[in-house]
């Protein structure tokens, strides 16, 4: 673990219209780094994650991501730097009409420019990694959830971003389809990807993440090793929430 | 019955008048192509624009679309082509329904397309975004085949009631089918060039309506 | 400029022509109302047939409604109004209009009731049934009411649809808006009263086109 950031997240501020979401934020992920993220609902996790890739734009504050600041730039530039930051969302939103293999090589074809040969192979690459090679011709809606975001894992990841978002990635799946999921986020740590994850898989927390950041009201509450937050919370309002969830 | 036969299905009148008829069918078939073409191309420019969210064209396409829809097709031809003359614009008959009619289904088109737009998921505008697509290449390559997929079906059904209207021509003397039967129908004092004009349009017609109805049936399966 | 406000927007020709309009107007709502009705009675028949199990019932059914969706409502009214007196049948133009957009617009009803109908999930008829009612009980209080919920966007567009297909009355000479203000066009050799006529359908359907659009927007949210 280098303690280079690769995702740096300084003083960020987020209203929608009069209501506050965000308030001074800062947070940092170093290269490898696997940070999770964990507090109640409404405590503005999601949103500091989408603030990371620009799907909701910051009210103030600054987002570096491998030492370049993305809330300054031209839309080229943004969505240049949208490919360097890969995400998956809470509802796989795969694209409907399009197969597996589509579905992975269309950014790669039209936002890196890659030929089909290059990206049919990288799709297929990726799809092994996540364990769905034998799928690449199959349509999202005959796949189960599991399967739907292992193959969104594997469309952001055909990009070679720098870091991966993680917006409650197994939230939607029946309980014995998180398993598979999680597994293919364990793999990827353990390969070195940076990744920053909104999750309730407390379990998962313990066992993969470097570092718990508990975040309540639109502020980081607390931040620690899993056995600090887990183990010894400092503060009331973490321990309340922890002796609720577990 | 025998007389009714002979008021509504004459056959030497029939056949004297056919080649008018005919000539009217190739008429019909023709504005009916282009404004299908126009309309909907139109319509689909529309819905695009919209999805820019700029405020001020988003107001005047709105505006676009609500006048187009409550307006009486007639209506608007009758002042076209009754009104452009006097102030010096004058359009011919078939040009005048061809404007009317294309820029009635690109009103109701706009809005079938921005129903198929709306009715995604935001959820996939992301997903493009995130993967560094720009909105121009999410419009064109996600949004768009799955809000024509939804729209094909109202579309199809809105594109044949107005090109049904093509027979509003015969008020403004476009000779396509319904004023070839009714002028035959004057000069032979009999009805039954009116029945060849009914049947030359259910030929035109019906394998339209027997389409969208296969459409819908497969839709629906679709879903299930 | 002035010239197309004069030919156009000449509210001296729009005021002498208004009374008459609005006599036109009354009209309008005449054989709307009488279509409206109609249709929406003849559209229900329509659609039981289509959804009928037994063979001999749907299929004419069916035909019916394909038959008059593919003619033109101008041809079915000229038929009816120019074509019925060849056969000794004399009817007046607002009885020619009346029947002509009946079977019109009953096809068209039929097939909202039909989709509205085909959207009930088939557990909503086997608990009704299996409760004891009958099924003409079953349609009416229970299929019926959630029905005509879904698909009242449709049954909406196609009555702004009735109104706006009234104009073609003005054809057979039926005294109605667009008769009226082309009537006083020609007398007037001003395009204004057409203009009015046009003011007049867009204040009176505007408000529905946008519920329709709300509408839409409601069941895509």
């Amino acid at each position: 673990m280098s303690d280079r950031p690769m995702l740096e997240i300084a003083a960020l501020q987020k209203r929608f219209g009069e209501t506050e979401v965000l308030r001074d934020i800062n947070l940092r992920v170093g290269q490898g780094e696997l940070v999770f993220v964990i507090g109640p609902s409404g405590s503005g996790k999601s949103t500091m994650l989408r603030c990371c890739n620009r799907l909701e734009e910051p009210s103030g504050g600054a987002i570096m991501i491998d030492g370049r600041n993305i809330c300054a730039g031209t839309t080229r530039d943004l969505n240049r730097m949208r490919l360097q930051v890969g995400m998956v969302f809470q509802g796989f939103n795969l694209y409907p009409h399009l197969s597996v293999l589509k579905n992975i090589t269309l950014a790669q074809r039209k936002a890196l420019k890659r030929d089909r040969a290059e990206a049919e192979a990288k799709a297929m690459e990726m799809l092994g990694r996540v364990g769905l090679a034998h799928k690449a011709q199959a349509w999202p809606a005959e796949l189960s959830g599991g399967q739907q975001q292992r193959v969104a894992i594997a469309r952001a990841l055909a990009l070679d971003p720098k870091v991966m978002l993680f917006d409650e990635p197994t939230s939607a799946l029946d309980p014995e389809l998180v398993g598979s999921v999680l597994k293919v986020m364990k793999d990827l740590r353990d390969e070195g990807m940076t990744m920053l994850v909104v999750s309730h898989e407390m379990g998962f927390a313990r066992e993969a993440a470097d570092r718990v950041v508990f975040m309540d009201g639109g502020v980081v509450v607390e931040e620690g090793t899993p056995e600090e937050v887990f183990g010894a919370p400092k503060t009331e309002r973490a321990r309340a929430f922890l002796s609720r969830v577990s | 019955m025998d007389r009714f036969l002979e008021t509504f299905f004459n056959a030497t009148v029939m056949a004297r008048y056919l080649p008018d008829i005919l000539h009217g069918v190739g008429v019909t078939v023709l504005l009916a192509v282009a404004i299908i073409l126009a309309g909907v191309a139109a319509g689909l420019v529309l819905a695009c624009l919209r999805t820019a969210r700029l405020r001020w064209l988003n107001f005047l396409i709105i505006c676009y679309a609500d006048v187009g829809r409550a307006l009486p097709p007639l209506v608007v031809i009758l002042l076209f082509y009754f009104g452009l003359p006097n102030i010096g614009i004058t359009l011919s008959g078939p040009m005048v329904l061809f404007v009317v009619l294309s820029a009635t289904l690109a009103a109701f088109a706009e809005e079938i397309f921005w129903a198929g737009f709306t009715s995604l998921p935001r959820g996939q505008w992301e997903a493009g975004r995130a993967t560094g697509l720009g909105s121009l290449q999410v419009l064109v390559w996600i949004a768009l085949p799955q809000a024509v997929r939804l729209a094909v079906p109202p579309l199809v059904n809105r594109a044949l009631a107005i090109t049904k209207m093509t027979a509003l021509g015969s008020v403004i003397g476009v000779s396509e089918i319904l004023s070839a039967a009714t002028t035959a129908q004057s000069f032979s004092g009999s009805a039954s060039p009116l029945t060849l004009g009914a049947l030359a349009y259910l030929a035109i017609f019906v394998p339209f309506v027997i389409f969208a109805r296969w459409l819908e049936s497969r839709f629906a399966w679709k879903k299930a | 400029m002035d010239l197309f406000l004069d030919q156009f927007f000449n509210l001296d020709v729009m005021a002498r022509a208004l009374p008459f309009l609005l006599q036109g107007l009354w009209m309008t709502a005449k054989i709307c109302a009488a279509v409206i009705l109609l249709g929406l009675v003849g559209g229900f028949f329509l659609a039981l047939g289509c959804l009928s199990p037994r063979r001999w019932l749907r299929w004419p059914a069916v035909v019916v409604t394909d038959f008059f969706r593919a003619l033109p409502p101008l041809v079915l009214l000229i038929f009816v109004y120019s074509g019925l007196p060849f056969a000794g049948i004399q009817v007046s133009p607002f009885a020619a209009v009346v029947i002509a957009f009946f079977l019109n617009n009953s096809s068209y009803y039929g097939e909202v009731y039909r989709a509205g109908i085909e959207s009930i999930p088939r557990g909503q008829w086997e608990a009704a049934r299996s409760t004891g009612l009958t099924q003409a009980q079953t349609i009416g209080y229970v299929i019926l009411p959630q029905a005509v919920r879904n698909v009242l966007p449709d049954l909406l567009s196609n009555t702004i649809e009735v109104v706006k297909l009234t104009s073609l009355a003005s054809v057979v000479s039926l005294g109605e808006l667009l008769y009226s203000a082309n009537m006083a066009r020609s007398l007037t050799y001003n395009a204004s009263p057409i203009m009015l006529a046009a003011l007049i359908y867009l204040v009176l359907l505007w408000p529905l086109v946008r519920l329709v659009s709300r509408f839409q927007r409601g069941l895509a949210a």
